[in-house]
């Protein structure tokens, strides 16, 4: 498969871009241990992407409703190549891996399953992930796997994006009001025990070498930026200990089991309904 | 979902004060001029650009754009139409056909 590079970060059909069609149809088949590996970055996209769009026409303006919702269907764009990438492993489609998969056998980490909270929780959430995931991508485009270097690079100028988003507006909140500062402030400090988690190295990432990113290799470039960000917007970078749990396993999630629930209900209960 | 805060998601402080205007300018190709697209609500002139990307780019790429103050703009009076905008009958001459071409003249 080739994939020529495209220049939009806003395009959506691009006639050369990857598509999830494109992977299904490829012929290209992942291998076992990168398609578990493909089950991490697809289901941190979709979880986010589902608590993301619980947003929709709750956002405080409309166009912040709009940018939000953007943000999700880019993330549920990203879950799409690459649950579809993993299933090309086992036989199953992105729609097998989405919605009949159970709580256990999900592989996001608890950042993305975190309650929305308020805007300024869901920003600082955000400003986390997407720090995080740009210096992922930013080194996946180089992977030994084609398939998820060509994904890297189609989502990395997404995330491009979806920093700037929430990096405005971390510096409007945190400069803003008191009440705006106290809120994002809060939501930094709710979500900072699951930053850690983001940047654990396992034994499947560390066989993998090249084809993967060693999490624990984007820490340092991910503390400067954010301390860089934090301190512009006058905000305390959260001095706080880990949650415990760290491995993805769902175990010590609170969160997995009811977004499920909300997002699986009716492809369980209607298997094969289409719209 | 058990979010507990239905009543107040914004985070905003509760301000009920409405972000301003902007109007929205688009150059879709190279070469081409800047075309008003619409406007948009956003609290200062960096966001206005963003929320205008998600808004008024999203399927068909621009290559710029611009975003203006909508206090910014001064129009027309709509009550005075017919001043300004009356159309050109009666006054042919407005046109170059009106005018006869002189002899000699080529390539016209």
């Amino acid at each position: 498969m080739s994939f020529a590079s495209h220049d939009s970060a806003t395009k959506q059909s691009a006639g050369n871009a990857i598509t999830a069609e494109d992977i299904r149809e490829g012929g290209s088949k992942a291998p076992e241990d990168v398609a578990r590996y493909a089950l991490y970055l697809g289901d941190d996209a979709l979880m986010l992407a589902q608590r993301l769009g619980w947003w929709i026409a709750r956002a405080p303006e409309l166009e912040e409703d709009i940018a939000l919702a953007n943000i999700a269907l880019d993330l549920l764009g990203h879950a799409r190549f690459f649950l579809t990438y993993a299933g090309t492993a086992w036989g199953k489609t992105e729609d097998d891996l989405a919605y009949f998969r159970d709580e256990e056998e999900f592989r996001s980490c608890r950042l993305v399953e975190q309650e929305n909270g308020d805007f300024g929780q869901t920003i600082a959430r955000q400003l986390i992930f997407s720090f995080y995931q740009y210096e992922l991508y930013r080194r996946l485009v180089r992977s030994t796997d084609p398939t998820l270097a060509a994904i890297a690079e189609k989502a990395l100028k997404e995330v491009e994006y979806h920093q700037d988003h929430a990096s405005q507006w971390i510096l409007r909140l945190g400069l803003g009001t008191e009440e705006s500062k106290r809120r994002v402030q809060d939501g930094l400090y709710y979500m900072w025990p699951y930053v850690d988690e983001l940047f654990h190295d396992d034994e499947l990432i560390e066989s993998l070498g090249d084809a993967a990113v060693l999490p624990s290799s984007l820490r340092a470039d991910f503390d400067r930026r954010i301390a860089e960000i934090l301190d512009e917007a006058g905000l305390d970078l959260p001095e706080v200990a880990g949650a415990y749990g760290g491995d993805r396993s769902g175990e010590f999630s609170e969160q997995r089991g009811h977004i499920l629930a909300e997002m699986q209900v009716l492809a369980r209960q209607h298997p094969g309904a289409t719209w | 979902m058990s979010e507990n805060n239905e009543n107040n998601v914004t985070g905003l402080g509760g301000s009920s004060a409405e972000w301003p205007l902007w109007e929205v300018f688009v150059r879709s190709s190279r070469g081409l001029s800047h075309v008003h697209a619409g406007s948009l609500h956003a609290p200062d002139a960096t966001m206005a650009v963003r929320n205008a990307r998600d808004l008024y780019t999203r399927r068909n790429e621009g290559t710029s754009v611009w975003v203006v103050p909508s206090e910014a703009v001064t129009a027309s009076d709509p009550d005075s139409k017919g001043g300004y905008f009356e159309s050109a009958q009666g006054k042919s001459y407005r046109h170059a056909t009106y005018y006869t071409k002189s002899e000699g003249v080529k390539h016209l």
